[in-house]
């Protein structure tokens, strides 16, 4: 798999209160591990938070690559991660933004088409209150910090 | 479970769009289908309270963020004041008040703009009736780019204050019990200045947006969702609008004080919470009332009544305009809750702009301690209400009892009644039941600008559903769309 290149946006979103769904965030704590061990590049910014908002076109419309790392119920095991493209629809129901809105808002507004992906990191368990994540999900993690690796080195 | 009839069908609308959290709507109609009973079901149950029954109190400010995504600011000083009565450190030094009111004026603004501009403004631009594919956000950039733009710098403005004052802008930890972590630097506040005047002017611009459609729709929302009641709020000693800090004010929909300066502490002496069977949230009355007709609303619109005036210039200036169109009577219009929005956004953005030209941000002196107790009640003005979190603590310092009023909460009773309202206004009776007659009733629950988070979002968890069911639960259509 080929490194990606350029300035590169990390954004580990989630809910670290609800078990899985912190697996964003967690993911973003372990790219701020690997950029001080020197195994990711110093070209990556991380930035972590509950849910992806509106300002965060505003942010990703400055990178050249952006990377959107959440927990997934549905991706294979142990991750998915796929291009993403700029939506056309808006499916802003919330004050959560799906992050291909983001994209088609930088797009829009910012006149800015970064590279995007979107990291499906697959958990299970959802559906209580707990700041730990279950065992099956800490190996997707492990695995998920892998692909950072390969794919963000100096 | 609502009644029914053979004779009877519901529309049930689930969950409702464009706002935080699972809910859902039933409209029961007779044979005549006219509108027999309207309700907003809050289906999600968060157990939170209970969740951190256990915890040691110090830890209050941070983990009640994980309450909501949307307004974690809220909830962290709202659970520092309370903790500042547990270690007796209630009587805030200035840099350490005054660092709290830059968080909290900045969590209105960017939570106000990112509301008005990015959830609501598809009603607002292209009508109720548009077509859905074309009522939101990116047609909103599309057509108007430099309003979509604006929201969203406004929104990003607003979260470069919470940072600097909280140290992060989601799970801040800069208050703490007493006082706060850190003051305002030179650097910070400069980097803050650069660009308040555009923020000012955008901000002068939205009450412009807000109010003119008021205005110009004003014979439409005298009837839209719209109804008396009472409304609360905190105020200030002198009477004056105050989001962080005063006494409970409750009025009739006439104006007349219910109670007035309440103290914070003894809120329990004054409001109670009714249970119903059909909905988790509970529903806050007014006790010497009753829970008949002691449900309030809260939320912009309420401070805009309640107050008697707001100190800062342009939006008092804002204010009195806003009386006016009522005759300095309570304002009982459900669609005025974005004008009364608009103009908090212009008071948050003139109180920022006098907080940054206040030295006392960099003074050193940022903790107080005092007597413990083992009981502490902290309220403030969320930006969709008044907001209470009380605790009771043991001999090891754990919380053994937890209460939250959120403000949701409190306009349960007024988001069911303007659902009643719009549902008898136009769905009564109409043979077909259109996109735009059901998305009127979400636009009636939009103005209160619900929070009914369940705190997770994880892909393919917030599916779209709307539904029509006949009471025998026989689907007659069913609309729906991933998140």
């Amino acid at each position: 798999m080929n490194t990606l290149e350029g300035s590169v946006l990390l954004i580990g979103y989630g809910n670290p209160g609800r078990l899985d769904d912190g697996l964003g965030p967690a993911l973003a704590e372990a790219a701020i591990r690997l950029a001080d061990n020197g195994l990711i590049g110093g070209r990556v910014t991380v930035e972590s938070c509950f849910q992806l908002a509106v300002e965060h076109a505003a942010q990703v419309a400055n990178y050249d690559v952006v990377i959107f790392a959440d927990a997934d119920l549905q991706a294979p095991e142990p991750y998915r991660f796929e291009r993403l493209q700029p939506s056309t629809e808006a499916a802003f129901t919330t004050h959560h933004v799906e992050p291909a809105t983001l994209l088609g808002l930088a797009r829009d507004l910012f006149g800015a088409t970064p590279d995007a992906y979107v990291l499906g990191i697959r958990g299970y368990e959802f559906n209580d209150f707990g700041e730990r994540l279950s065992p099956k999900a800490i190996k997707n993690l492990a695995a998920a910090e892998r692909l950072l690796e390969s794919q963000l080195q100096n | 479970m609502v009644a029914t009839t053979n004779k009877t069908r519901r529309v049930v609308i689930e969950p409702v769009t464009r706002v935080e959290g699972h809910g859902k709507v039933t409209i029961l109609l007779d044979e005549d289908n006219k509108v027999q009973q309207a309700r907003l079901h809050i289906v999600e149950f968060r157990g939170f309270e209970r969740f951190i029954q256990g915890r040691p109190f110090w830890e209050m400010p941070v983990a009640v963020q994980r309450l909501c995504g949307i307004c974690p600011v809220s909830h962290h000083l709202c659970a520092a004041k309370a903790v500042d009565w547990l270690v007796g450190g209630e009587q805030l030094t200035p840099t350490a008040e005054k660092i709290r009111r830059l968080m909290h004026y900045g969590q209105m603004f960017q939570s106000h703009s990112l509301h008005f501009f990015h959830l609501c403004s598809p009603d607002l631009l292209f009508g109720f009736d548009a077509d859905p594919s074309i009522r939101n956000i990116l047609s909103v950039a599309a057509k108007f780019p430099e309003l979509g733009k604006q929201g969203i710098l406004m929104r990003k403005y607003g979260q470069e204050i919470i940072q600097a004052t909280a140290g992060k802008k989601i799970h801040g930890t800069g208050a703490i019990p007493g006082g706060v972590n850190k003051n305002l630097s030179l650097a910070e506040r400069d980097a803050l200045l650069k660009d308040l005047d555009q923020m000012i002017e955008w901000s002068r611009g939205a009450v412009k947006i807000a109010k003119d459609y008021t205005v110009e729709h004003l014979e439409m929302a005298k009837t839209f969702g719209s109804f008396d009641s009472n409304h609360l709020s905190i105020i200030r000693a002198d009477g004056a609008m105050d989001l962080y800090h005063g006494g409970l004010r409750a009025i009739d929909k006439d104006g007349n004080n219910i109670f007035d300066h309440v103290d914070n502490q003894n809120y329990l002496d004054y409001l109670a919470e009714e249970v119903r069977d059909w909905s988790y949230m509970k529903f806050p009355f007014i006790k010497s009332i009753g829970p008949e007709d002691g449900w309030y609303r809260v939320g912009p619109l309420a401070r805009l009544n309640t107050c008697d005036f707001i100190d800062t210039p342009e939006a008092e200036a804002a204010r009195q305009e806003f009386m006016a169109v009522t005759d300095n009577k309570p304002n009982n219009l459900t669609l005025a809750y974005h004008w009364a929005r608009m103009i908090e956004v212009l008071h948050s953005i003139e109180k920022i702009d006098q907080l940054l030209h206040d030295s006392d941000l960099q003074g050193t002196d940022l903790v107080v301690r005092g007597e413990r107790r083992q009981e502490g009640i902290g309220i403030l003005e969320a930006p969709r209400g008044t907001l209470f979190h009380h605790y009771r603590i043991d001999e090891n310092d754990q919380v053994t009892m937890c209460n939250l009023i959120v403000s949701t909460t409190s306009n349960n009773e007024p988001m069911n009644r303007a659902v009643q309202r719009v549902a008898e206004e136009y769905i009564s009776e109409q043979m077909e039941i259109t996109e735009g007659m059901l998305n009127r009733v979400e636009v009636a629950i939009r103005a209160y600008d619900p929070c009914l988070s369940c705190a997770t979002h994880a892909m393919g968890k917030m599916p779209l559903e709307i539904t029509l069911v006949d009471a025998e639960g026989k689907v007659l259509d069913k609309r729906s769309k991933s998140a």
